[in-house]
């Protein structure tokens, strides 16, 4: 039986003004997969996942979500999914309960203060939820806007340097966060990351762009084979530098 | 049916959710609460003395007294009707938390309705307290109106709406360099909005422009109503198709620059 495509990206392209950000790309995402948008600063991946979003209208091009074009009508598809980015905030003077309840609202959540409560103990936010967002420390944070993202359940979950200025037991406590999320509701996850050993370790997939385009694609290990390199990190620069693989003049 | 009636439901679910947003704000900030029925309940005690002297100067506002008492008021309902609105959607682009509200199923009218639903809010918290200071103060009602208050205070919010969603299709265009005109537009319609004075006082040309803004219509009622004790069913049917025109225009003004913002990728980045 044929694996169920969640996201299918085709010739897409956006263009500001005369820079192309994102140029021609074009990829799949399964259902209760982990892939990762890879890439240096201004590669493309954040608009990437803009335009996944609906935040961003393409130039040219198609998205399906579940089978939705996001293009003609998105907000079927944006019940289903759900974002975070360091780059997007909450408000900050409203209190952690305050911003969740108010996104479970907009979200439509029947049962808010159940999914509030399951998520206060997941994420560990019983302590916090009733201090002010700006008093949180980064960490903190992250783990409140992991539960924003997290209010409807979502089967597709974009991700924008999730562990972005986190310290490295933070950041390791997010990750098998969603792992768990993964492997229990089969959701699919898409990270846009700068972080090699995070996708190492989380993805299934790895989209490789620069300068807007998909340069490469395969697994973690596939990848760093082709390359001829010992890590991803290695493979990163390579493809940053435009050094050929190991052993090609 | 029931699918409609569904997509209703979870339509107000939204736009409730939204507000409560702004509830919160209003209510976690004592400061923020006090300074919403500050403004309006001072502007009234100084212009209720002014019009008190007046009183012993002039016979014409000796026949009409609360003319000015009541212009102070209504104007208010129309300048904090569309600062309601417009710094709400200001406190998004300061908190940077557009990206996220338009990534969840809420659709840009509902946006609308939910900044409308507290700007009426706003208003309320900031004007009935000088409603109230006016009564022992000055002996001055504006409940006295009647029906006809109904009818001024709908036209002048809707008509804040309208400069309110003016200024969030700029700030949409301009981003937060723009934040000034929150404050600043309104007073560019207030010259020929004939709070204070009739129509009549201002030169032919600009009469012609002021006739063309709800306002002018309201207060010209609204002096009739106090002065004249009567109560003119055309300029209220004049203010509301204004309004209809202007919500619909400035409507599709905010709609354009919405999708503007977000064929410009604008709505990631806005902010402070």
């Amino acid at each position: 039986m044929a694996e169920k495509i969640i996201i299918s990206v085709s010739k897409l392209s956006k263009k500001f003004g005369d820079v192309r950000a994102v140029d021609n790309i074009s990829f799949d995402v399964k259902k209760n997969s982990i892939i990762a948008l890879l890439g240096a600063n201004g590669a493309g991946k954040t608009t990437t996942i803009a335009m996944l979003l609906g935040l961003v209208v393409p130039s040219s091009g198609e998205i399906s979500i579940f089978g939705i074009d996001i293009l003609k009508s998105r907000y079927s598809a944006l019940s289903r999914m759900n974002f975070s980015s360091p780059y997007v905030d909450l408000p900050q003077r409203l209190s952690v309960y305050q911003n969740l309840k108010v996104y479970a609202q907009l979200y439509g959540i029947s049962n808010e203060k159940e999914r509030l409560s399951v998520l206060a103990d997941d994420l560990q936010l019983n302590d916090l939820l009733h201090r002010k967002y700006k008093t949180l420390s980064a960490g903190q944070r992250t783990r409140v806007m992991l539960a924003k993202s997290l209010l409807n359940n979502p089967e597709l979950l974009l991700l924008d340097e999730p562990t972005a200025s986190l310290d490295p037991d933070s950041a390791d406590w997010i990750r098998h966060y969603l792992c768990d999320y993964r492997k229990r509701t089969g959701a699919s996850i898409m990270l846009a990351t700068h972080n090699m050993q995070e996708v190492e370790r989380l993805c299934d997939h790895v989209l490789m762009m620069q300068g807007g385009r998909i340069t490469d694609a395969g697994t973690p290990s596939e990848l760093i084979e082709a390359y001829g390199r010992d890590s991803l990190e290695e493979v990163f620069l390579a493809v940053a530098r435009k050094a050929p693989p190991k052993g090609m003049k | 049916m029931q699918e409609l009636s569904k997509n209703i439901k979870h339509s107000l679910k939204r736009i409730r959710g939204l507000v409560l947003r702004y509830v919160y704000l209003i209510k976690g900030s004592l400061p923020r609460l006090l300074e919403l029925a500050y403004w309006p309940s001072i502007q009234l005690v100084l212009w209720g003395f002014i019009s008190q002297f007046f009183l012993t100067q002039s016979s014409v506002l000796a026949e009409a007294a609360g003319i000015l008492i009541g212009a102070v008021l209504l104007w208010d309902v129309l300048f904090r009707g569309q600062l309601g609105f417009s710094i709400s959607f200001l406190e998004e682009l300061w908190s940077r938390n557009l990206g996220h509200i338009f990534v969840t199923p809420l659709r840009p009218y509902e946006f609308i309705l939910a900044l409308m639903g507290i700007s009426l809010i706003r208003v309320l918290i900031g004007v009935v307290p000088a409603i109230m200071i006016a009564i022992p103060l000055y002996h001055f009602s504006i409940f006295s109106l009647g029906f006809p208050l109904i009818a001024f205070f709908t036209n002048l919010l809707i008509f804040g709406w309208v400069i309110g969603l003016l200024v969030t299709s700029l700030l949409l265009r301009f981003g937060v360099g723009a934040e000034s005109l929150a404050w600043a537009l309104i007073f560019l319609i207030a010259p020929v909005s004939a709070i204070y004075y009739p129509v009549s006082i201002l030169p032919n040309w600009l009469q012609w422009i002021a006739w063309t803004l709800p306002p002018a219509h309201v207060f010209e009622g609204m002096r009739a109503v106090l002065a004249q004790d009567y109560f003119d069913n055309t300029l209220l049917f004049n203010a509301c198709a204004l309004n209809l025109v202007y919500l619909l225009i400035t409507s599709m003004v905010f709609l354009y620059n919405f999708n503007a913002a977000r064929r410009e990728g604008r709505l990631l980045q806005i902010g402070e």
